[in-house]
């Protein structure tokens, strides 16, 4: 197991916790012929922005995609919000955004929302909240000028914030984001982290968020660093570069990677 | 770290029943929705089969009876191939857009989408049925002995036959192209053996056996039955029986091809 756990202050989370939002021991997920995930533990507290960093391919979506509950082949322990990943209950619980926006182009942006809002909250009742539910998205995602435009128009960084805005619809307790900010200008960057730091203290809600872009760590209450299929680290920025000697979290990846490397494996980890 | 005041109202989660009302109809409504803003697809759907009809009239000229025999069967045959066509491409694109992950990531039953799906295309058919079966009984003179509404009632069947074939093959397409090959793999053979061209008790005794398991002959024999006997008769209540069953059973299996799980 090549897991360099920097316990810090912040750390120390027990499964079950009600201050726990995911907890993993021995995740590991297979596809194909490749072992994608190999035997990790986690934890990702409640509360906070956790950054999930890594190169493409290191296993971050698959790793989502387990919270999630939408991949097959996983094995180990994997709680989220205090049940098994993939439970019924937490169908309402989780937004998920995948990388690639999944909207229908064939509706307006408003006509998508509606959908997903009437699956998420379905019956004439909560006809009103979601009507608000869904006025609500389209602002935060700043598309309300947009909102009768049809999605398959818009631009590839409109669309993927249209995807976005369908997993704000309900409060979800926890937001698990695929590359969110991939693509998309600075300024438009920084408004989204901007939104993700009120919807963790306002609504507060857990956001597990995927990069490769290690410079949006900074950004992140907790990191975890990801590097074929195994965690490198789980811990603060701050605590990470204090730890590697290193000025940014970039260099402290690159740190830790040729410690790995350096630490003399007995089994090669490429495939 | 969270200090402010939480504003979220309490979110009740919803129960994830096997089929739920309020759901199955927002689907359909969201699959005639995106319809709509593709008028032409909606457009070739309902007219294709009238102008294929008032053609097969004219081909005929000579012999009404003819036409009245392929006009009949066509009229059951028309809403099969369209929903199958319609329904393999709307669902392979609903599994290559992500939106069926992120569906079955919420808290939609399987039968709520298939059901959605079943019912808006279902709502076209009817359209698409009653246009064709209108023109074919008043303006092209079809010689039809029974009541329409039989008619209609296999022509909506048969819709259902297709948007379930459509459904469940869309599983085993892994993009438009192959989706749209699927039509003569499943279609053509039914079509051949359905007794469109020859009536089923002329072929090779091993053909008609194949044709006595393809849903699409009892389609097509219901049809007949409607064509030459004034009331329902028992063959026909058979026939409508065997296409609906078979119908709901391949509604089942598309269901088991819908995984929440995916590798």
């Amino acid at each position: 197991m090549m897991i360099i756990n920097l316990d810090s202050a912040g750390g120390g989370t027990a499964p079950g916790d009600a201050a726990t939002a995911v907890h993993a021991e021995n995740l590991t997920v297979v596809r194909g012929p490749h072992t994608v995930l190999r035997g990790l533990d986690f934890t990702v507290p409640r509360g906070q922005i956790t950054g999930l960093l890594g190169p493409s391919g290191c296993g971050k979506s698959t790793l989502m995609r387990a919270i999630v509950g939408t991949q097959a082949k996983v094995t180990g322990t994997l709680d989220v919000l205090g049940s098994p990943a993939g439970h019924p209950t937490l169908r309402t619980r989780i937004g998920y955004v995948t990388q690639a926006p999944s909207v229908y182009d064939d509706l307006t942006v408003r006509q998508n929302l509606d959908y997903f809002a009437g699956i998420l909250a379905p019956g004439r009742a909560s006809a009103d909240r979601r009507h608000e539910d869904v006025t609500r998205a389209i602002a935060d995602v700043d598309l309300t000028t947009h909102a009768d435009a049809l999605a398959g128009n818009l631009s590839g960084g409109q669309r993927s914030r249209v995807s976005l805005a369908v997993a704000l619809l309900g409060t979800p307790e926890l937001l698990v984001l695929d590359e969110p900010t991939v693509g998309l200008d600075p300024v438009l960057r920084r408004d989204l982290w901007n939104l993700f730091h009120d919807i963790a203290v306002q609504r507060e809600a857990t956001l597990l968020i995927s990069s490769h872009v290690m410079d949006e760590a900074e950004r992140c209450h907790r990191l975890l660093l990801m590097r074929e299929g195994e965690i490198l680290a789980d811990d603060t920025p701050d605590a990470l570069r204090t730890r590697t000697h290193s000025e940014t979290v970039e260099a402290a990846f690159l740190h830790l990677v040729d410690e790995a490397a350096a630490a003399g494996r007995r089994k090669e980890t490429n495939r | 770290m969270s200090t402010t005041t939480s504003t979220a109202p309490p979110t009740t989660p919803a129960p994830t029943s096997a089929l739920n009302a309020s759901r199955t109809l927002a689907t359909a409504a969201r699959v005639l929705r995106q319809l709509r803003h593709d008028p032409r697809s909606i457009a070739m759907m309902i007219l294709i089969p009238c102008v294929m009809l008032f053609l097969l009239r004219y081909v005929f000229d000579g012999s009404p009876r003819t036409f009245d025999s392929i006009g009949a069967s066509l009229l059951g045959i028309f809403p099969l191939i369209t929903m199958f066509l319609v329904t393999s491409i709307a669902t392979l694109r609903e599994r290559t857009s992500g939106t069926l992950e992120r569906l079955l990531a919420m808290p939609l039953g399987k039968g709520d989408l298939i059901a959605g799906y079943a019912l808006a295309f279902g709502t076209l058919a009817i359209i698409q049925s009653a246009l064709a079966t209108g023109l074919a009984l008043w303006f092209l003179d079809l010689d039809v002995t029974g009541s329409p509404w039989l008619l209609l009632l296999v022509a909506l069947l048969d819709a259902l036959l297709g948007t379930a074939l459509g459904l469940f093959v869309s599983a085993f397409a892994a993009s438009e192209f192959q989706a749209v090959q699927f039509m003569p793999a499943v279609i053509f053979p039914q079509l051949l053996l359905c007794g469109l061209f020859t009536p089923r008790d002329n072929m090779h005794p091993a053909l008609e056996a194949v044709s006595n398991v393809l849903p699409m002959s009892y389609a097509v024999d219901g049809m007949n039955e409607v064509l030459h006997h004034t009331d329902m008769t028992a063959a026909f209540v058979r026939d409508a029986l065997i296409v609906a069953g078979c119908a709901l059973l391949v509604l089942g299996l598309g269901a088991a091809t819908l995984r929440r799980r995916t590798v």
